[in-house]
Parts: C-alpha cells; sequence; structure tokens
C-alpha cells in the first residue's frame, strides 16, 4: 500500500514552521525569470498567490472564469477573518487560535498545519492593512474585533458585513500591480478543463475560452489550483451559480488524492427555500448569533398554526418557546459552531417543530437585542444584513422574527495536500478551499479567509520554490508535446460527445435532482441505507445525464449551457465520492454525522481509535469504485477529547 | 402577500458585438413574485432550451448582490427599479401583473456587447491596474496598529470601497463616464494614510487610462450616484478632481 | 498639456470660464439694478466704460471666455456622444434627483446662446460697437440716440412686450443652466465634501435664483414704467 507522506517537518509544534523556512531550497532571482507558474483561480487564495509569486519574480499564468478576477466568490464571505493578535487583551495566543481551529475541526485536521496557520494569521492583517483594506476602526483609530462561533475571544476583525469583499479587493489589487507590471498575465473567461501530466509531474492546463469556445492549451513549471470548493453538487448552496469542483475533479482524475470529500459544511443561518425555482441560498452571518436568540414553538400545535398561517410568530407568549440552543448548551448559547447549530435546527424541524410555509425554518430573533441595545444600534450593527433579508423574503426583521435554516455553505474537504501544499502528483500545489488541510470536519466562522491568504500570501509562495528550485535546468515546455495533444483530444472528444446527445432535459433539472438526491440522502444525517440508495441513484442519475441532457448551441462558441453541463458532469461524480466517503467513515465528527453514531443526547459521536485519518481517494478509472488510502493523524502535541459547547 | 404574475418581456437579442442586435418578445406565465429577477430569467430559458431555442446569455454569479457580475438595463434603470440593489436581489414583487419588461444591456463604447445582454467591462479591470493599488509587495510590513486611523476616515474609506465594479455608473451615466468607478477607488486609498504615498501618481494614472479608454467625460448629473447599487457618492467625484487637479498643480 | 487633453483638465476649463461667466453675470446685474434707480448713473456707467481700451479689453477677454466656454461645450458632448456607443437605450428613465437641467445643459446653453445674439443686436452692435467704429449716434425707433445713452436704450426696448416676454424666457432659461452650472462648476474643482455637498446646492439655486430675478426685476420694471409713461416714479 501506498505510504502517504505528508512531509510534516520534526521539531516542537512552534518551531516547525520557522525550521522549515531556514532549511528549505530557495530560487535565486535569476533563475525565478525563468519559471512559469499557472495559478487557476483568482479568489483570497490565487490572487494572492499569484501576486505574491509575481512579486518573488516569477513568471504567473492566472486564470478565471468570470469577466474579471474580482468576481471571485470570496467576496461574498461576511463576517470576519481570524488572526491571534490579541488587540482585545483577552487573552488570545497562536496557540490558543490553534487549540479553538483543531477542537472546532473536531480533531480531524493535522496539528502543524493548523498551527502554521495560526501563526501566519497576524501577517496576514499587517498585509491587508498594509494594502488600504478599510478594516473597522475604533474612535482611537485602532482596529476593532468582534466575537464568532466556537471561540470565546473576539479574534474576528471585519470590514462592515464585506469582509471578503474587501480582503479580496485587497488581493485583486496586488494581483493588479503584478498584471499592470507586466509580470502576471491574466486570462479571464478561461476555465480550466483538464491539467497535463508529463513525466509525472504536472506541466500544463487545458482551458476552454468561454467567449471563443476555443480549447487552448498552457504550459509552466507548476501548476496550482486554487478554485475553491464544490458545496455546489448539492444545487442550492451559498456558492456562487458558477462554483465548481471540475478544477479539482481534473486533479483527481489524473492521480491527485481527494481527501475528506464527506467533510461539508452546512451553515445554519441562511435565508430557507422557498420555491422549486430557486436558484441558489442566500446567507445571513453568523454575526447575527452575537444578538439574535434562536428558537421555536415549544408546543406542536402552535407550529402548526404557525405553518397554516393561523398565528404570527410574535403571538407566540414567552413561556411557550424553545430557544433550544440555550437550552441544550448553555456554556456557549447561540454561538455553538456552524455543525451543533444546524444539526440543532435540523433536529426540531424534523420533530415538527418547524415554523414557514414549509416548516422548514427556525426563527432568528432581535427583539431581545432590540429591547436592550435599542433599534439603533441594531441597525448599526446588522443593518444592511436586515436590508437583505427584507428585499428577499418581503418581511420586516425589526418586527417579526428572522426565519433561517441550514444550508451548504462551504467544503472542508478537498486535493489532498502535502505540508508544502503539493497534491500527490508532483508539480501540481492546491490552495484555499479547493485543499482539503486545515479546517479538520468542521470550520469554524471566519477561518476560510485566514486560510485562503495564508496559503496564498504565506505559505505557497514558500513553499513551491522547495520544489522550484530543482526546475531551474528545465527549459519551456512547448504545448506541442503529445501529452497536451491527447489531453485536448480527450475533452473535444468529451464536448463532442455531450453535444451530440441531443436528449430532452435541460441541465438545470438534472442539476436540480442531483441536489435532491445530495440534500436527502448525504445531506446532515446521513446513515448507511440511504447513502447506499444514494449511489445508485447517483449512478442511475449519471446515465440519465449522459443519455438525456440536451445543449443547445455550438461548441466551438460561447456556450453557457454546455459550460454548467462540463460541471454537471463532474458534480455527479463528486457525489458519488461524497456518499463513498460518508459510507466508509462509520463516526459523526464536525460536519459529517452518521445517524447511528451519536451520544444519547443526539451529540456527535467520533471514535478516534478506528477514524483518526484523513481519507485520501484514489481514482481507479471510469465507472469503477474508488480506493481509499489513510494518512493517520497522530496528535503530539493535544489530546483528543468530546467537544464540549455546554458547559 | 406574493402571488403568481404573468408578464412579457422584451429582451435584447445580439449575437456578437459586430452584429446588429433587436429586441426579442417572450411571455412567461404563472411567475412567483417571490422568485428573483434572475431566477426569472432561468425560468425564461429554461422554457426557451425545452422549445429548442437558445437561451439568453447574461452575466450572473453570486447572487447576493457582491460579486458585481450581474448587470442587465431594466424598464430604464441600470439594475431595475429598486433602489440599492443589484439586479440578482431585485425580486419580482416589483413588477405587476400584465407588465411588459423591457431588459437591455449595459450600453456603453467602454462596454462593447458580447452577446445578449452579457458586455465586455475589461476596461474596469484596466483602470485598476494603471494604479488602483498601494504598492505594497508581501511581507516586510508594519503591524497593522502601528498607525492609527481616526474611525472617521476608515468609514470614509470604507463608503467607497463597497464599490462592486459593476459598471452600472457608466451604463447609467449620459456621458458614459466612468468617474464614479474611478473616483471610489482614488478616494479609498486617498484617504487612508497607507495609500496617500502615492496618491498624486494613482490619480493621474487611473484618470489617463480612463481617458485612454474611451469613458465620457463627468458633467455631474449624478445619474451613477443615483443608480448606485452600493450608494457611492459623487462627493468622490469631488475628491478625485482635488486629487488630480493638485496632482497636476503640484508637478 | 493635462488642461487640454485629461477629461478633468477640459472639465476645468469649462468650470472655470463657466464661474467667470457667472461673475460678469453678476456685474451686469448690479448695473442695470442701478438703471432702476437712477437712469443718469447708469448712463455714466456706460459713459465711462464706452469704447475705452479698459473696456474693449475686458469685453474682448469676456468674449475669449464665452468662446472657449461654448467651444468646450461642443467638444464635450461630441466626445461624450461617442462614449456613450452606437445603440441607444430603447427606455430612458430619469433617475429620482437628476435634475432635468443637468442633463440638458447643452441645449439650455444653446437657448442662452441664441437670446444673447438678439441682446447683442440690439444693444452692444448699437453702443460699444458702433461706437468703435466711429459713431457716436445711432438710429433707435425712428430717433437718433447716443450710443452711451444705456438707459434710452433700455426704456425703449422693454417698452414692447414681446421683447420683454423674450427676455423673460431667456431669464428662466439662464436660471436652469446656472442652478446645476454654479454647483457643477464647484464639484469640478473640487471644492465639495459630503458636508458641502447640499449646502453649495443651496447656494447654487439661491444665486441662480437672485440672478434671474435681478434682471426680471429691471425688465418688468422698465415695461411697468413704459406704460405709466414714467409718470409714476
Amino acid at each position: 500500500m501506498t505510504k502517504i507522506d505528508s512531509k510534516i517537518p520534526q521539531g516542537p509544534l512552534a518551531e516547525k514552521w520557522t525550521n522549515y523556512k531556514a532549511h528549505q531550497k530557495l530560487v535565486n532571482p535569476a533563475n525565478k525569470r525563468r519559471l512559469d507558474v499557472i495559478v487557476v483561480g483568482t479568489g483570497l487564495a490565487g490572487a494572492s498567490a499569484a501576486a505574491s509569486l509575481a512579486e518573488m519574480g516569477f513568471n504567473v499564468l492566472n486564470f478565471c472564469i468570470q469577466d474579471s478576477p474580482r468576481r471571485a466568490h470570496s467576496i461574498a464571505a461576511q463576517g470576519g477573518i481570524n488572526a491571534a493578535k490579541n488587540y482585545q487583551n483577552d487573552g488570545d495566543s497562536v496557540y490558543r487560535l490553534f487549540y479553538d481551529t483543531i477542537k472546532g475541526g473536531d480533531y480531524r485536521a493535522r496539528e502543524a498545519n493548523v498551527y502554521r496557520l495560526a501563526e501566519v494569521s497576524n501577517s496576514i492583517i499587517d498585509q491587508c492593512v498594509a494594502q488600504g483594506v478599510p478594516f473597522a476602526r475604533e474612535y482611537g483609530g485602532l482596529l476593532d474585533n468582534r466575537s464568532f462561533g466556537g471561540a470565546q475571544v473576539s479574534r474576528t476583525f471585519y470590514a462592515r458585513g464585506q469582509t471578503g469583499q474587501q480582503l479580496l479587493l485587497g488581493a485583486y489589487s496586488a494581483l493588479s500591480r503584478q498584471i499592470g507590471l507586466g509580470k502576471v498575465k491574466m486570462y479571464t473567461r478561461h476555465e480550466m478543463l483538464d491539467v497535463v501530466v508529463v513525466d509525472g509531474r504536472a506541466r500544463g492546463i487545458i482551458a476552454r475560452n468561454l467567449i471563443t469556445g476555443k480549447i487552448e492549451r498552457f504550459s509552466a513549471h507548476a501548476v496550482v489550483v486554487g478554485t475553491g470548493g464544490y458545496a455546489n453538487t448539492f444545487f442550492l448552496s451559498t456558492n456562487a451559480m458558477a462554483s465548481n469542483g471540475s478544477a479539482a475533479w481534473q486533479c483527481y482524475k489524473k492521480g491527485a488524492y481527494f481527501s475528506n470529500p464527506c467533510m461539508c459544511q452546512i451553515h445554519p443561518t441562511c435565508i430557507p427555500v422557498h420555491g422549486e425555482f430557486q436558484s441558489k441560498l442566500t446567507l445571513m452571518s453568523e454575526s447575527l448569533r452575537n444578538d439574535g436568540r434562536i428558537w421555536v414553538p415549544k408546543k406542536k400545535e402552535d407550529a402548526e398554526a404557525i405553518r397554516a398561517g393561523k398565528l404570527k410568530p410574535t403571538q407566540i407568549k414567552e413561556e411557550d418557546r424553545d430557544y433550544y440552543l440555550e437550552r441544550r448548551y448553555p456554556a456557549f448559547g447561540n454561538l455553538v459552531p456552524r455543525d451543533v447549530a444546524s444539526r440543532a435546527a435540523k433536529e426540531r424541524c424534523d420533530a415538527g417543530f418547524g415554523v414557514g410555509n414549509t416548516g422548514l425554518a427556525v426563527y432568528l430573533d432581535f427583539a431581545d437585542a432590540i429591547n436592550r441595545l435599542g433599534k439603533n444600534v441594531v441597525e448599526q450593527r446588522y443593518g444592511n444584513l436586515f436590508q437583505m433579508y427584507e428585499k428577499i423574503v418581503n418581511d420586516n426583521p425589526y418586527e417579526t422574527p428572522m426565519m433561517i435554516f441550514p444550508a451548504l455553505h462551504y467544503t472542508m474537504g478537498g486535493l489532498w495536500v502535502d505540508y508544502e501544499l503539493m497534491t500527490s502528483v508532483p508539480g501540481l500545489f492546491a490552495i484555499g478551499e479547493a485543499n482539503f488541510s486545515d479546517h479538520g470536519a468542521n470550520r469554524l466562522g471566519a477561518s476560510a479567509l485566514m486560510q485562503g491568504l495564508a496559503d496564498g500570501y504565506f505559505v505557497l509562495p514558500y513553499t513551491i520554490q522547495n520544489y522550484l528550485a530543482d526546475q531551474i535546468q528545465v527549459p519551456r515546455f512547448s504545448t506541442d508535446l503529445p501529452e497536451f495533444k491527447e489531453a485536448e483530444k480527450h475533452i473535444n472528444d468529451r464536448i463532442n460527445r455531450l453535444m451530440g446527445i441531443k436528449g430532452k432535459r435541460s441541465v438545470d433539472s438534472i442539476h436540480k435532482e442531483l441536489g435532491h438526491i445530495m440534500w436527502d440522502f448525504v445531506g446532515m444525517g446521513r446513515d448507511e441505507a440511504g447513502l447506499k440508495s444514494a449511489i445508485e441513484k447517483l449512478r442511475a442519475l449519471k446515465k440519465e445525464f449522459w443519455s438525456n441532457v440536451r445543449i443547445p448551441g455550438a461548441a466551438g462558441d460561447l456556450n453557457v449551457e454546455l459550460e454548467k453541463a462540463l460541471r454537471l458532469a463532474d458534480f455527479i461524480e463528486l457525489g458519488e465520492l461524497i456518499a463513498h466517503d460518508a459510507l466508509d467513515r462509520e463516526e459523526s465528527c464536525g460536519g459529517h454525522f452518521r445517524i447511528e453514531h451519536q451520544t444519547e443526547e443526539g451529540e456527535a459521536l467520533r471514535h478516534d481509535d478506528k477514524f483518526a485519518y484523513v481519507s485520501c481517494w484514489q481514482y481507479q478509472g471510469e465507472d469503477k469504485d474508488p480506493v481509499m488510502l489513510k494518512e493517520q493523524l497522530d496528535y503530539e502535541f493535544i489530546v483528543r477529547q468530546q467537544r464540549n459547547y455546554k458547559n | 402577500m406574493d402571488k403568481n404574475i404573468n408578464i412579457t418581456l422584451k429582451v435584447w437579442r445580439q449575437k456578437g458585438p459586430r452584429e446588429k442586435g433587436a429586441f426579442e418578445t417572450y411571455k412567461l406565465t404563472d411567475v412567483s413574485q417571490g422568485s428573483s429577477f434572475l431566477e426569472m430569467l432561468d425560468i425564461l430559458n429554461e422554457q426557451l432550451i425545452n422549445d429548442g431555442k437558445e437561451p439568453v446569455v447574461f452575466d450572473h454569479d453570486c447572487r447576493e448582490g457582491i460579486c458585481g457580475m450581474c448587470s442587465l438595463y431594466i424598464n430604464g434603470h441600470p439594475h431595475g427599479p429598486d433602489t440599492s440593489v443589484t439586479t440578482c436581489q431585485l425580486h419580482m414583487r416589483r413588477f405587476n401583473d400584465g407588465d411588459t419588461i423591457t431588459i437591455e444591456p449595459w450600453r456603453s463604447a467602454g462596454f462593447p456587447v458580447i452577446r445578449d445582454l452579457m458586455v465586455d467591462r475589461t476596461a474596469y479591470d484596466k483602470i485598476i491596474q494603471a494604479g488602483g493599488f498601494v504598492s505594497v509587495n508581501t511581507g516586510g510590513i508594519p503591524d497593522a496598529n502601528a498607525i492609527p486611523i481616526p474611525k472617521k476616515d476608515a468609514d470614509l474609506a470604507m463608503d467607497a470601497a463597497a464599490c462592486i465594479g459593476c459598471g452600472a455608473c457608466a451604463a447609467a451615466c449620459k456621458n458614459g463616464s466612468a468617474m464614479l468607478f474611478v473616483s471610489a477607488k482614488v478616494s479609498q486609498l486617498a484617504l487612508l494614510p497607507q495609500g496617500k504615498v502615492e496618491a498624486a501618481r494613482r490619480a493621474k494614472a487611473m484618470v489617463a487610462k480612463m481617458d485612454e479608454l474611451g469613458f465620457g467625460n463627468c458633467t455631474n448629473t449624478r445619474a451613477c450616484e443615483m443608480e448606485c447599487p452600493k450608494d457611492i457618492s459623487v462627493s468622490n467625484i469631488a475628491r478625485l478632481n482635488r486629487e488630480f487637479i493638485w496632482a497636476k498643480l503640484k508637478d | 498639456m493635462w488642461l487640454l487633453n485629461s477629461s478633468i483638465g477640459k472639465k476645468l476649463i469649462m468650470s472655470i470660464s463657466g464661474v467667470f461667466l457667472i461673475l460678469f453675470l453678476t456685474f451686469h446685474l448690479c448695473m442695470n439694478i442701478a438703471a432702476v434707480f437712477s437712469e443718469s448713473a447708469y448712463n455714466m456707467i456706460c459713459a465711462f466704460l464706452g469704447s475705452n481700451w479698459y473696456a474693449v479689453a475686458g469685453t474682448l477677454v469676456l468674449a475669449a471666455g464665452f468662446v472657449i466656454h461654448i467651444v468646450y461645450a461642443i467638444i464635450l458632448t461630441l466626445e461624450n456622444r461617442k462614449a456613450r456607443g452606437n445603440d441607444r437605450y430603447a427606455v430612458n428613465v430619469r433617475p429620482k434627483n437628476v435634475e432635468w437641467s443637468s442633463q440638458n445643459m447643452l441645449v439650455l446653453g444653446f437657448i442662452v446662446l441664441g437670446f444673447l445674439v438678439l441682446h447683442f443686436a440690439q444693444f452692444w452692435y448699437k453702443m460699444m460697437f458702433a461706437e468703435l467704429m466711429g459713431h457716436h449716434e445711432v438710429e433707435l425707433g425712428g430717433q437718433m440716440v447716443g450710443t452711451t445713452e444705456g438707459a434710452t436704450f433700455i426704456k425703449y426696448y422693454f417698452s414692447q412686450i414681446w421683447i420683454v416676454i423674450a427676455y423673460l424666457a431667456w431669464y428662466v432659461a439662464l436660471w436652469f443652466h446656472l442652478t446645476h452650472g454654479f454647483w457643477s462648476a464647484l464639484q469640478t474643482i473640487g471644492w465639495n465634501n459630503t458636508v458641502w455637498f447640499n449646502r453649495w446646492k443651496v447656494v447654487s439655486d439661491v444665486f441662480a435664483t437672485v440672478i434671474c430675478l435681478g434682471f426680471a426685476f429691471v425688465t418688468i420694471a422698465f415695461y411697468l414704467k413704459s406704460l405709466c409713461g414714467g409718470a409714476c416714479c
């Protein structure tokens, strides 16, 4: 069996990264000019990596599917970014951030990676401020912080409800500077469809120009994938419409391991689904849980009356309300981590206490906060979110409680990477949400921005040099090599096959069906029978897709339906891998909850003796079951405990 | 209360940048007022695909009003008749049963049509590339709290930084001017000590690039500000003018 | 040269020349007001200005101001039309809070200019220009009048109702042009921020109103005087 080598440096936890940097190989400036790096994606990770690599002197080719690098979905992150600055003097430290992140991830992340993440978190804040990111400040002119789920300190830096936007625009401005200087060649509206491997190393990509439909080849000394997560496998998610898992999936098919695909984060505070035509779900920032109280009616008949429209939530008396998070988790109350809050909402709705016309919603109530702080303060803190809610739902959250329900939001799983962020294919790197690395089984709020920028600004630009240092003698590659030709032919065949089906169903209609299968059987609560039937259903859906999809227009032209079809083909296969992984992991941890494995109180029950590993799935070929390798997670520095948010 | 409505759509269809476009009329029945405008277009496209026709091409991505990808000039307004929202946040309850809705692409020389309602906005990226940044490399920077910034300045900078680069300002402007977009970035960075160092160079470079790309001259009609989904103020344009004129006078 | 090449430079030329013309208007109004209260004083001013070198020089500068303002208005408008692209919007709606005048400054400008030609033919051509040509008397309504007797000119023209109406219409166009122009000039120069935004708006409206009411007052006053044959005041 292949041994998984995560290349974690020796030595005490706090010195690993310092030691690594002191001893890694570097590339001298003259040689950097001769090396090309492809970066796919322009989100927080991609843009910051492309900019930093270009600043160092590498030639960078950067790709994005949108019309501008500034559109990447990192832009939609609302709440904030964590860092261990301890500006609030509330006892925060690098170690505490590391510990909270490991614990929040249900002890399924690597110690060394997470410690490094906590270590560089402070530099990220410095970097962003230097770029002109307008973080919130106190009257004294210093930076302000807020608290977030899963932590007992205030370590979250924020820019109103638009932190992701401001951080991304910071990275985008650094990237733009390098594009202006000619060090980055930017390809917008280009979608990566394959990675090209020459003699066992990643040497380029095949991309489709989305305007002309032309298939184009690009070569480089290394390829970095920063293409985000695969939450859109579930069709309805908080991800952007074009967010997809295809780039990562192609890497998987070319030999990169795919890790922990079943770890999907379901965010507790989203606006509930309201109809079959719905195209996506909108997130309401987790920060709302700082002041909002979550409840459902205590009596079933009240819940039924509300669902029938006969009763208004404001008519339910205080003693008839069940503030179930405060009841179950007195210590953290409404600020429990996302996975816990989501499951608790599902539990109440499944038990028949849900509200809204579908019964799939719970209340997030600000009446107390408004009484305590005044409407003005609430408006200052959450005004933009309330306005957003009102525009969508047509209900005034200052007067009636908001309705929320969990929705797919983030995927902790992704391409397996070692300590250097390199996948199992030499020369192929994965950063940001696209890799599996730092969040374990559950990501804490305000940690995604931290990880994306840590990878892009402060980790990859170092570690990639360790790989590139022995590539300086390698001349630039021709894209006429047989490997490129073959990869291009493979893509063209696939596209022609899709265009030739001329079936009856639109891409979206099949994607919606995929979403239903995923949500019903591979969603918040999973069991063996459901997962097995999901695999059957997904195989059938794959057949249906490949025999009955209808794609109008031509292949060699702008064709949005073809773009969606190519992504959906991969989502269906990805869905199956998620189910396989969920089936294998016979425990509950973080974002993965197996109904068979819970405590008497209904909390997630981990089995550290059997499942303290990272699953690394290896592609075996079309329609063959994948094989799983295990990377054992040996904890040297902390002791695993049952996560406890009760006291 | 939301109900279902029947509507008529007049949609601009154009094969490519150099081809002639024209309006096509479509009818949609039983559209829920609770659906978003783009979901309504999804329904239209589903209908077109089922009829064996080519779907309408339009830009969109995050569908929560922050990425700036969606556009559309709806009934004479960029991002439609609602205020302070993008097209993706516009809901069908803004329309009534029997309404005819006219949907056009951004029309500006700076934003050529790619197809149907999709336009090319790379001009905005080029303006940012000319100077919309602070010239710092990764690493080697002072502590984030080393320079205190008055809350007022930080808030004003954040107001300007809220720009999503959607292009509604240039689309709304009768002069096809990009001044609101340019001024938002110049203002954000000019207000902060980190950006002040190269403020003069930035203002000159960005204005020069904007002029070169063929955007029009601002005549202070304020249409941009009124249609901006993020309520960026034209006082930023005054600041840009100040920065620019001052920079030139100092040369 | 940035003033001529850049968009903001060109706009600056528009605003500076505009402000200059506004100053001239203010001066012109002061003169006219004088005429209402004392015709001899007004005539003294006319005689003082006459065709002296400083008045001629002033006139030339003023003319240059007008020409620059008009030429740049045309250049900017042509550039702006080009920037708009080839296809026009099928549906146009003026957004809330966008003033009609702000989108029609060129049209308003041409209306103002049209009346200006009339005004020149009636006054300047027969006064300063005639004097420059070496005449000291010109024919006005069948009588010979001295070129510096400004008050006589005013009384003659403003006794005719259609001329009065035409001038009043002119002031209305001017008012629209000024309300936007004054504020816009300050915005272009960069003298604006969130606090001064509405203040300047008000100043601009008040100023335009004072100027236009002032001119209208003079016009109407002379018309009323003509009705009562000068006996009533």
